[in-house]
């Protein structure tokens, strides 16, 4: 199975950068929300790296 | 000599022992209609293969013997057809077998085959040369030893299995002290934390130890226990799957899982239940550099 980052959701924008799509939430409410959407349209599981960023995965 | 007896003996039993052997295990998948209509036809061609060599034999027609190595070709079929079939709906389960799993089952498929294959063989040879009691005799110990013999080992032999505390720090998940994955979202940690239930699987010695490293063997345990306990996932909740972890410094194995029925007892007994797989059998210490570095 191929792993892969398909987003990133957070409330520090300063911290994510990339090719991958980034969500911006205004929120930990909120962020935990659109990582659960995403995380249940994608198939994928939400990661929490601890500095106000989730990442989504697929494994 | 009358060969009808002989060969009848030996087709009736053979069948039979497929019979047997199709029911006495539940684990391989749900033997549907069909499938046990497959299985026995085939077990009744590889009876009847085995019952007439015998006599064929006994007539000199050496031709009829070498139709045996057809079944060779034939029952290799089997293994492949299992393969195929368990592959392809492997997609649809919510928590896969594993290709180590489904490759043990297809084998024992084939296996069995063989297995009838000589019972029907010694069957007809002993009802040939002595009466129909001792041929019905035979198949009666040819099968008991078939199935002690081929009945291989359950993780419960090879390892402890007890309860394990599920808990979380911070986002990092841990079964004891076993760490398996960071989780995100409160509320996915919350679900884990009410309706997880982890399991810690402590081999017994260094053979166990070599085979439960083995993600396959992992892979076919996540697989037993959540077909016997329920899941609470769906296809679109990955993060409930049921995972295993191993612990680098003592090979214990952490499993986790979320059932519908939070029964421990039941979690540990179908974890125990599980079939040592195959092809992630390791025996380091039957060699003398496996048993140096043990100690």
């Amino acid at each position: 199975m191929r792993k892969e980052i398909l987003a990133a959701i957070t409330i520090n924008p300063e911290l994510v950068g990339g090719g991958i799509p980034i969500f911006i939430a205004q929120d930990r409410a909120e962020q935990d929300k659109i990582a659960t959407y995403l995380a249940r349209i994608t198939e994928g599981v939400v990661h929490d790296l601890e500095n106000g960023v989730y990442v989504l995965a697929r494994h | 000599m009358d060969y009808i007896t002989p060969t009848a003996a030996g087709v009736a039993l053979g069948t039979l022992a497929r019979y047997i052997m199709l029911r006495s295990d539940y684990r391989q998948y749900p033997t549907y209609p069909h499938g046990a209509v497959t299985h026995l036809s085939l077990g009744f061609i590889g009876a009847a293969l085995g019952a007439v060599a015998i006599p064929a034999l006994l007539e000199k027609d050496f031709a009829a013997i070498s139709f045996l190595s057809l079944a060779a070709t034939q029952f290799r079929d089997v293994r492949e057809m299992e393969r195929s079939m368990l592959s392809s709906i492997e997609h649809s389960e919510l928590v896969p077998r594993g290709p180590d799993y489904i490759e043990g089952i297809a084998r024992v498929f084939e296996a069995r085959n063989y297995l009838v294959i000589i019972i029907a063989l010694l069957v007809s040879g002993f009802t040939a040369y002595t009466n129909i009691g001792v041929g019905i005799l035979v198949s009666i110990i040819a099968l008991f030893f078939a199935n002690k013999l081929m009945k291989g080992k359950v993780v419960g032999q090879i390892a402890k299995v007890r309860e394990g505390e599920v808990r979380f720090e911070g986002p990092q998940l841990f079964v004891d002290d076993i760490h398996f994955m960071n989780l995100g979202t409160e509320e996915t940690r919350q679900t884990v934390l009410s309706r997880g239930l982890g399991v810690i699987i402590e081999p017994l010695d260094d053979n166990a130890r070599a085979t439960l490293a083995n993600s396959g063997q992992r892979q076919a345990i996540a697989h037993e226990a959540s077909a016997q306990v329920g899941v609470y996932r769906d296809v679109d909740t990955a993060e409930f799957m049921p995972i295993s972890r191993r612990d680098l410094d003592t090979g214990r194995i952490g499993l986790i899982i979320l059932p519908i029925e939070k029964d421990i007892e039941c979690l540990i007994e179908a974890v125990k239940r599980t079939p040592v797989l195959e092809s992630a059998m390791a025996k380091p210490l039957k060699s003398k550099t496996g048993r140096g570095a043990s100690d």
